[in-house]
């Protein structure tokens, strides 16, 4: 890759905050370091990851509107996490965060865990026990 | 909770990649002048591996460089530098330790987790505990950071950092931080650099596994031919973008690391009067750009844009074409080394 090929295929996914450096040749044959803020392939595979993100937390959004699931699994795919990650964040395993998945186990948190919760998700309390309408 | 200030004066150089750029900025820092190609070189940073049994987020792994941490190891040795490594029980005493060893004037390098650093935009910040930045000084509640990924130095909030060195998961990094505490000065850069090299012919060309070295693209390239087939439209597509996330997001200096070997090659040969490295670079680069070529064919897949003529089984041929190349470019290599 030569120097003038480095591409700068802006997506905003950087959002203005840095440019990355990639390795390319300059006019006198020597690598050097050249910034760059994106290149398409990377952007359209890193905004492919996000939605699969993005659907998962959606579609659990809506499991607990319609009671299916607890808020705390809206919270915990948010996160990204699945209930083993949580469980260590929290002290727990992975089958006691599943059974807090479920409205009835979530109803059955006392306040401690609540609190264990809502800090290994950054949140509040109050925001644990929501999801966004 | 506030401390007192502290500023290392420490020279910041922007790099691809975090384990090379840490590990470059960290010897300037004592004296050993090290570029970042070079300490990737001399730490036998390329490689290639993909792992069907290993999953992250349900994906196999694919790799264009040896394990995290093992760029470290291998530099250090080849180069008798004497780093000290800690890890810790709780995030008081990681932080109480780091400001320990600021306080001595000494810049520390560790493991963060990308997620949960405030400063990376949105975009770039999934779980992956194996970040490595340094720290070289604090003011009040916030910490400087040198990001060598970013072009510039940063801060970060204590809480924000506690939590980003103790991030749960794969690997469980509680508090792992390091800094070099001997770093000889007199130094044969060009021994170490062949050493490096050797090493990364050999694991390229002569692993005997299917799944490392060059051997390894070749086994990518027959599984990439069935994706489809096997994990549906979309679970392929997912799988092709992973592979270009592997090989040119934040981290790799373009094309998996190849540029960044070929500068290497190119930088061993002017030290080493061995002006044959120049075409080794220079074919490695061609190599390279063909690796961007894949990425960029496998970016209109993923998409849904692409031209008729690109299908998994036109990716699988380059890839195959890519993993033949390679493997021949290696013992090549391997051959005018020994």
């Amino acid at each position: 890759m030569k120097k003038e090929e480095v591409p700068q295929d802006d997506a905003n996914l950087l959002e203005g905050k840095f440019k990355v450096v990639k390795y390319a040749l300059n006019d006198k044959g020597e690598f050097e370091k050249v910034p760059s803020v994106g290149w398409e392939p990377e952007n359209v595979a890193l905004e492919q990851a996000w939605d699969v993100v993005n659907e998962k937390v959606e579609s659990t959004r809506r499991a607990v509107l319609a009671g299916e699931l607890s808020p705390l699994a809206y919270h915990m795919e948010k996160n990204m996490m699945d209930p083993g990650l949580l469980g260590k964040h929290v002290g727990s395993s992975a089958r006691r965060v599943r059974k807090h998945l479920s409205p009835k186990g979530f109803a059955e948190l006392d306040k401690d865990q609540l609190v264990r919760y809502a800090e290994a998700l950054l949140i509040t309390v109050d925001e644990l026990k929501t999801v966004p309408q | 909770m506030s401390g007192k200030d502290l500023l290392v004066p420490f020279d910041h150089q922007q790099s691809a990649h975090c384990e090379s750029g840490v590990l470059s900025n960290l010897m300037n820092f004592h004296g050993l002048k090290v570029s970042e190609p070079m300490a990737f070189g001399i730490g036998s940073g390329l490689f290639y591996s993909h792992m069907p049994f290993l999953k992250m987020n349900g994906i196999p792994v694919t790799s264009y460089r040896i394990l995290p941490g093992w760029i470290f190891d291998r530099f250090s040795k080849r180069l008798n530098v004497r780093m000290k490594r800690n890890k810790f029980r709780t995030p008081q005493q990681a932080m109480d330790e780091l400001d320990a060893v600021l306080e001595k004037g000494l810049p520390v390098g560790m493991l963060t987790s990308v997620f949960y650093l405030p400063y990376l935009p949105k975009a770039f910040r999934f779980h992956f505990n194996g970040h490595n930045i340094v720290v070289f000084g604090r003011e009040g509640d916030e910490y400087l950071v040198s990001d060598p990924v970013m072009d510039g130095t940063t801060r970060i909030h204590r809480a924000a950092l506690m939590r980003a060195r103790f991030a749960k998961g794969m690997p469980n990094i509680r508090g792992r931080m390091y800094y070099p505490v001997e770093v000889p000065q007199d130094v044969d850069l060009v021994s170490a650099g062949m050493k490096g090299l050797k090493r990364t012919a050999r694991d390229m060309a002569n692993t005997p596994l299917p799944m490392f070295g060059a051997k390894g693209i070749g086994f990518l390239s027959k599984k990439l031919r069935n994706y489809e087939k096997d994990l549906g439209e979309k679970g392929a597509r997912a799988a092709l973008g992973n592979l270009i996330r592997m090989q040119e997001e934040i981290g790799t200096g373009g094309a998996g690391f190849r540029f960044m070997f070929a500068a290497f090659l190119m930088e061993l040969g002017q030290k080493a009067g061995r002006p044959e490295f120049r075409d080794h670079a220079l074919r490695m680069t061609a190599i390279g750009d063909q690796w961007r070529d894949f990425a960029y064919e496998a970016g209109r897949l993923c998409k849904g844009r692409a031209e008729a003529h690109i299908t998994y089984a036109s990716l699988a041929d380059k890839l195959r074409d890519l993993g033949v190349q390679e493997t021949h470019f290696f013992k090549d290599l391997a051959r005018s080394l020994s």
